[in-house]
């Protein structure tokens, strides 16, 4: 496979007013300024219902965020489509989204969790903390090889 | 390489830091309902986190607040901020481009709402296995109904990105107006829709008022009980969602209070903080704090307001309110129907901006004397939004004060799970159906847990039954 027979959709969320939640708007914001070729690029506070049908429009998607345990500097895992019901409006899982767009748009995009490791949640401010933009920076250089190489498949961290 | 080759990582939660919606449950000797509350956890420190900034930063920093109504607080902020700048009026141009934002937000919010977390309830009853009665369920059965859900909040979040700039961080609204106008390309782009959204609004209005009317003998006790509302009204009487003065009914429809500028609203209202709670109450002066409580949302603006100057919505204003003999509608789950009377009117006056070429002026900011304290109201989906501000002449804010809607409905929410647990706890352990109907109670606010409690993330519900003498005997989650 290779990266010009792949779209890829990269939607990283989280809160940039909220410390390290603010990594899926940074990864965001630092792979769109690389310009990959098939790769587009959306961010937000959250996901929600709307991005199925946009990503119904692509080979693969990755939900880029911040995690709390994930490995360090972050993992990269394949997920599976399911459905769950949200107490509240405020977000939906990334299997769900996926699901979503399956079920109502029928789309056959894979997806995969970028999530990557932050420390800092708890109080509002606008910066990431040191740790977390090392881990920043590692997940964009994977990002940008396994673009560039069109094998985001063969990551197996 | 095979998927199976990667490493299967547990990562819980991926997302957000956690906050919690808790119920507690008490009972007294006979095992019968004492007590119900509804807890929230709260994350506090946001009014800390924008004191010192500059207060043209406030509208951009405080979306910060909540990923789910960034607009709401925005425009909030900006109203203050348009204050604090002598900014009096607005150009036509820089009010109507706000407008158009904030039908589009509550369009898609109550949208949203509706499809995705209400509808699995109405179309397949709160008893139905939760495993179908979701919006997977929904997609399954009414696959037509789940993607007009996810088309109608897609054309609302479009609107946002028009005249907000982006989905994260805009920047439309400035002190004293916006920063861009719609253009022509941008209208037409709307315009192309426009038909269709108002066709599946129609419908959406039928099927929260088909399933009130069919079910009337099971909805109209659920969670339900007499109350005062409040909400912004325009000066005429009419419903007015963007701006207004203060208006409280009581449970019969008498004035409270009428045509009340805002900027005094400490005059009338007040917080109350009680020892098991978080989140404050907030209550009427005049009426005091046990019982001056209020509701807010779209049950409360159908109820306050004379009039809705779009005629569709109008008509099932009307149609609502015979419901009730032209009486406030106090039945908790017409929240529904309300809500989708609201989203009729949102796509009509969508449309009526969408045709008016002020949106394509240029004349964007005013400016005049400037002040140093204002108070800046909206009427968010959820209801009534509060946000006060002192700014000091440095230009950094000194003081913020925020009333969220969810905030303003605290003691109508405690009072609906006080009443499904009374009416529905059979025995002394948590059934699924009680589990169910306090979910459905709770939901019928739409409540805005993040903002309320400053925190983020996925709510969990948790429910804990406790004896007379305060152990825990039964506990289940609602994820």
């Amino acid at each position: 496979m290779t990266s010009d027979r792949l779209t890829v959709l990269l939607i990283g969320y989280g809160n940039p007013g909220r410390l390290d939640d603010g990594l899926g708007p940074a990864v965001a914001e630092a792979i769109e300024s690389l310009k990959l070729p098939g790769v587009t690029v959306e961010a937000n506070y959250q996901l929600n219902v709307e991005d199925a049908e946009q990503l119904a429009g692509y080979d693969m998607v990755i939900f880029a965020d911040a995690s709390v345990n994930a490995l360090e500097p972050f993992s990269f895992y394949r997920i599976k489509p399911k459905a769950e019901v949200s107490f509240t409006t405020h977000s939906i899982e990334p299997e769900s989204v996926l699901g979503l767009a399956h079920d109502l748009f029928e789309a056959k995009t894979t997806g995969y969790i970028l999530a990557i490791r932050g420390y800092a949640f708890n109080e509002f401010g606008q910066q990431l903390s040191a740790r977390a933009k090392e881990n920043l920076n590692a997940a964009v250089n994977f990002f940008k090889d396994a673009a560039g190489n069109g094998n985001f498949f063969d990551f197996n961290k | 390489m095979s998927d199976t080759n990667l490493k299967r990582v547990i990562i819980e939660p991926v997302t957000r830091v956690e906050g919690h919606g808790k119920v507690s449950i008490l009972l007294d000797e006979q095992n019968q309902v004492k007590q119900a509350r509804l807890h929230i956890v709260e994350f506090r420190g946001f009014e800390r986190f924008i004191q010192g900034r500059p207060y043209w930063e406030v509208p951009v920093l405080v979306q910060r607040l909540c990923g789910i109504c960034p607009v709401s607080h925005h425009l909030a902020a900006a109203k203050a901020m348009d204050l604090i700048v002598g900014a009096d009026q607005l150009t036509p141009t820089a009010e109507k481009i706000r407008r158009l934002m904030h039908y589009g937000q509550m369009f898609q919010s109550h949208a949203l709402h509706f499809f995705h977390l209400c509808s699995p309830d109405l179309l397949f009853g709160f008893d139905a296995d939760p495993a179908i009665r979701n919006v997977i369920g929904v997609a399954a059965k009414f696959p037509d109904l789940a993607v007009q859900g996810v088309m109608m909040r897609k054309y609302g979040q479009e609107i946002i990105k028009a005249t907000a700039g982006k989905k994260i961080h805009g920047t439309g609204a400035i002190p004293g107006g916006v920063n861009k106008n719609l253009s022509i390309e941008e209208r037409d782009a709307l315009l192309k829709d426009i038909d269709q959204m108002v066709e599946w609004s129609r419908g959406a209005v039928k099927i929260a008022k088909d399933y009130t009317m069919d079910n009337i003998e099971d909805v109209k006790p659920f969670g339900s009980f007499d109350s005062s509302h409040l909400s912004l009204i325009r000066e005429d009487g009419a419903m007015d969602l963007y701006h207004g003065n203060l208006r409280a009914i009581d449970k019969d429809g008498n004035k409270i209070f009428d045509q009340v500028d805002y900027q005094k609203y400490t005059d009338y209202l007040a917080e109350e903080v009680r020892d098991w709670s978080y989140m404050k109450f907030p209550f009427i002066k005049s009426i005091g704090p046990e019982n001056g409580w209020y509701r807010v949302g779209p049950l409360s603006r159908v109820n306050t307001c004379d009039f809705i100057d779009t005629p569709e919505a109008e008509a099932e204003r009307k149609e609502f309110m015979a419901l009730t003999d032209d009486k406030p509608n106090n039945i908790t789950l017409a929240y529904h129907w309300t809500r989708m009377i609201e989203v009729l009117h949102s796509i009509e006056k969508i449309k009526e901006l969408l045709n008016d070429s002020d949106l394509q002026g240029t004349d964007l900011v005013v400016t005049g004397e400037r002040r140093e304290e204002a108070v800046g109201l909206i009427e968010a989906p959820r209801g009534t939004l509060f946000h006060h501000y002192k700014v000091n002449k440095n230009d950094q804010v000194e003081m913020a004060n925020l009333i969220v809607s969810t905030t303003n409905n605290n003691e109508p929410m405690n009072r609906a799970v006080q009443k499904v647990a009374q009416d529905h706890l059979s025995g002394v352990e948590i059934t699924e159906g009680l589990l169910n109907r306090i979910e459905v109670a709770i939901r019928a606010y739409d409540p805005c847990l993040s903002c309320a409690t400053h925190a983020l993330g996925k709510m969990p519900l948790s429910v804990s039954l406790y004896d007379h003498d305060g152990n825990v005997i039964d506990k289940k989650f609602k994820q």
